[in-house]
């Protein structure tokens, strides 16, 4: 088979990886050597679907002796198979490097032989390509669940960024499409892979010069839509996962239908993109804007708001904490404020420094008005003409349509008063009877 | 009391020559109403006052600047200088009156229009180069790295240090073709010269090869079922796509089966040391 058609297949059975990230870590060239990276990371294309394009991203093998259900690479399924030398691979990300294609490799791989025959191979790539080539740019590892934990070691050695992805977010889910993985085979790796990482940050205070174990952390993923459980639940793994593994990142995917199996969604079904949407929205209130998984949604709210994002729905059903003086309020409570950023709550704190802010202040700052007017105040003073009621708000930020088909979903008063041509008296149990015992 | 002039300054267009017109603004205690550059020329009915660059007026207003409003001011003007912000002479002007009058607090003061703008545009200058850390493609001709790129502001200054490091053991030629310069490096030295226009030779064989890859690679990541071009052009402005390998095929291109003879990856890249 031509170099062609091994990238053709082995990038097709890549694609629907999501992490492409080349952040976490900054670094020069060795002397002698090729390639650096940026704290920030660097995308060098987007693909015709939006994504960004960092990474070589492509698989070591496409063959695979699992079943997942939802995997395209599966065993049952019919198509072309190869393999990559490790030579062949380390040459074409060396050379795409070269011509600034690409700011490293993403290396995945299905199951060859065996997990660790299939780590091997990978090993030797980045081996090649790390100690021939003397490559220090961006590599991103996947670890086959299942390997020994000493390949696993060796490649966080090599590699900057490594993942173990959990794919399916429950053990439920994970039995009924995954028979061949387990959660423990998952996360043990996880585990193995924090504890070694907070070692080398330790042992890198003491001698600089300590070996680094994937100094740009470790990240998953997961499918989403495949099968039947809810964002809350996504969502609180998502923080627990943040919490214990200290992962840097919790990527999601929409499921795309590439097998016809009555346990999935049938083929054709659209991947259900509002919601990764929305989770990536949450997921971005757990990391930077102090929020816990238990304020955006609950046992009674298990999905999220289709015509409003978390954060907006959040303040919404918080109104009783705004509005918030911007010239005043602290860094925390800025950021909870929909339409103020990260970004923006920064350079609120600078600029109030030197002067009062007023609202057209705000906007060259670049706070979102549209959103964030109905939350804040300056210097005491509302926007102009502006009724602060959770009802008004919503009208004004949704369209027309989306109003309706809000009220619908999400009946604002759940026991609509009747109107009445009489007006019956307001008074409760509790008036009634204070006026009788006379404490008024 | 400053002087509300018209006065037009004209100066050489270097970053000396601009400091030479905010040295004779305080010395003659006059605000111009506009500072050109000789390229830009301009009918004007106003009086013109020829600006000329000297190295010690430079320097004092140079070494004036961290110390009155901080080293973090200096880096500044020295971005703002890079921008296409229409009038950025004039408006570092203002910012520079603002610093001498305000220290160092000038830099938080954002909400302030003569700041803010100033702001915006370096923010527009460090995006652009960001970006094309990204989206510059290398050819290889004859073992050297050659890109061309077409941005609205000055970046070569700030892609220098980024490729220098990346590429330490190469020769490369970044040219910029808007402002007609290029950076040029080869181990261990890196200059930004003058040039006029470039003309590209014929990509050889293995370089085709590998831009046939990519393309290849471009094409194959896409999932289809999300396919999103607004979300594309959002991300990658329709200006970058021009110099971008992946996005332009030779109008002869062959397709992947015309390849039968590359069995193997096209022998490349180790260039027989490494």
């Amino acid at each position: 088979m031509d170099a062609f058609h091994k990238l053709q297949i082995l990038t097709g059975a890549a694609k629907y990886d999501v992490a492409c990230t080349s952040s976490g870590v900054a670094r020069k060239a060795a002397a002698g050597g090729i390639g650096s990276a940026e704290a920030c990371g660097i995308c060098h294309s987007f693909a015709a679907d939006g994504r960004c394009v960092s990474l070589l991203k492509v698989l070591m093998t496409n063959i695979c002796v699992y079943d997942c259900q939802y995997c395209v690479n599966r065993r049952s399924n019919d198509l072309p198979r190869t393999t990559f030398t490790p030579r062949e691979l380390a040459e074409l990300t060396f050379n795409f490097y070269r011509r600034n294609y690409i700011e490293g490799l993403f290396l995945s791989s299905g199951v060859l032989k065996n997990p660790d025959y299939t780590c091997e191979q990978m090993l030797e790539a980045l081996r090649i390509l790390r100690e021939e080539y003397r490559f220090a740019g961006y590599i991103h590892a996947k670890i086959i669940p299942g390997a020994d934990s000493q390949l696993i070691a060796r490649i966080g050695a090599l590699a900057d960024r490594i993942s173990v992805n959990i794919e399916l977010p429950s053990q439920n889910s994970l039995r009924l499409l995954a028979p061949d993985k387990s959660k423990h085979a998952i996360l043990g790796p996880m585990g193995y892979i924090h504890s070694h990482i907070k070692e080398s940050s330790a042992d890198r205070k003491r001698y600089r010069h300590g070996p680094k174990f994937a100094p740009a952390g470790q990240s998953t993923q997961m499918i989403i839509g495949a099968t039947t459980d809810t964002d809350f639940q996504i969502l609180n793994l998502t923080e627990s996962l943040y919490k214990k593994y200290k992962l840097k990142r919790v990527f999601f995917s929409a499921y795309m239908p590439v097998a016809e199996n009555t346990l999935l969604p049938a083929m054709g079904t659209k991947p259900q993109l509002l919601r990764e949407h929305r989770l990536y929205q949450a997921d971005w209130l757990l990391r930077f804007y102090g929020f816990t998984a238990r304020e955006l949604l609950d046992e009674q709210h298990q999905s999220f708001n289709p015509y409003l994002d978390p954060k907006c729905h959040w303040a919404l059903n918080h109104m009783e904490l705004f509005p918030v003086d911007v010239n005043r309020a602290a860094y925390n409570d800025l950021l909870r404020v929909p339409g103020i950023g990260v970004t923006s709550v920064k350079r609120i704190i600078t600029a109030r420094r030197t002067t009062t802010l007023n609202f057209d202040a705000l906007r060259k700052l670049g706070v979102v008005l549209k959103r964030a007017q109905y939350f804040i105040t300056c210097g005491g003073k509302t926007a102009d003409g502006m009724i602060i009621t959770r009802d008004a708000v919503l009208r004004a930020l949704l369209s027309e349509k989306a109003w309706a088909m809000y009220n619908e979903r999400f009946p604002l008063h759940p026991e609509a008063e009747q109107l009445s041509l009489f007006d019956e008296p307001s008074s409760c149990q509790e008036d009634v009877q204070k006026c009788l015992t006379g404490q008024i | 009391m400053l002087n509300r002039s018209n006065m037009i300054y004209l100066y050489d267009g270097s970053f000396n020559g601009l400091l030479c017109c905010v040295f004779e603004s305080y010395d003659q205690k006059e605000m111009p109403v506009e500072i050109l550059a000789p390229d830009i020329p301009q009918a004007t009915l106003f009086p013109v006052k020829e600006i000329m660059t000297d190295p010690q007026k430079a320097n004092r207003v140079l070494v004036s600047i961290p110390k009155k409003m901080g080293h973090e001011a200096l880096d500044f003007v020295r971005q703002a200088f890079l921008t296409c912000l229409p009038q950025k002479e004039l408006h570092i002007l203002r910012f520079m009156r603002m610093g001498y009058c305000h220290g160092p607090s000038v830099m938080a003061m954002l909400a302030n229009d003569a700041v803010h703008i100033l702001f915006k545009a370096v923010k527009h200058l460090k995006n652009e180069s960001h970006l094309l850390k990204g989206f510059l493609r290398f050819s290889v001709f004859n073992n050297v790295l050659v890109g061309e790129i077409e941005p609205k502001n000055c970046v070569l200054p700030l892609l220098r240090q980024h490729f220098c490091r990346r590429y330490p053991e190469e020769r490369f030629l970044i040219f910029d073709k808007t402002h007609g310069m290029a950076l040029a490096y080869h181990p261990y030295q890196s200059a930004i010269i003058a040039v006029e226009d470039l003309v590209l030779p014929e990509p050889d064989q293995k370089e085709q090869s590998f831009r046939e890859l990519w393309r290849l690679f471009y094409e194959t990541i896409e999932v289809k079922g999300r396919h999103n071009p607004r979300c594309r052009m959002s991300h990658m402005p329709k200006r970058y796509w021009k110099h971008l390998t992946e996005l332009n095929r030779p109008q002869e291109s062959l397709p992947i089966s015309a390849y039968p003879g590359c069995k193997k990856l096209p022998d490349g890249g180790s260039d027989g040391q490494r």
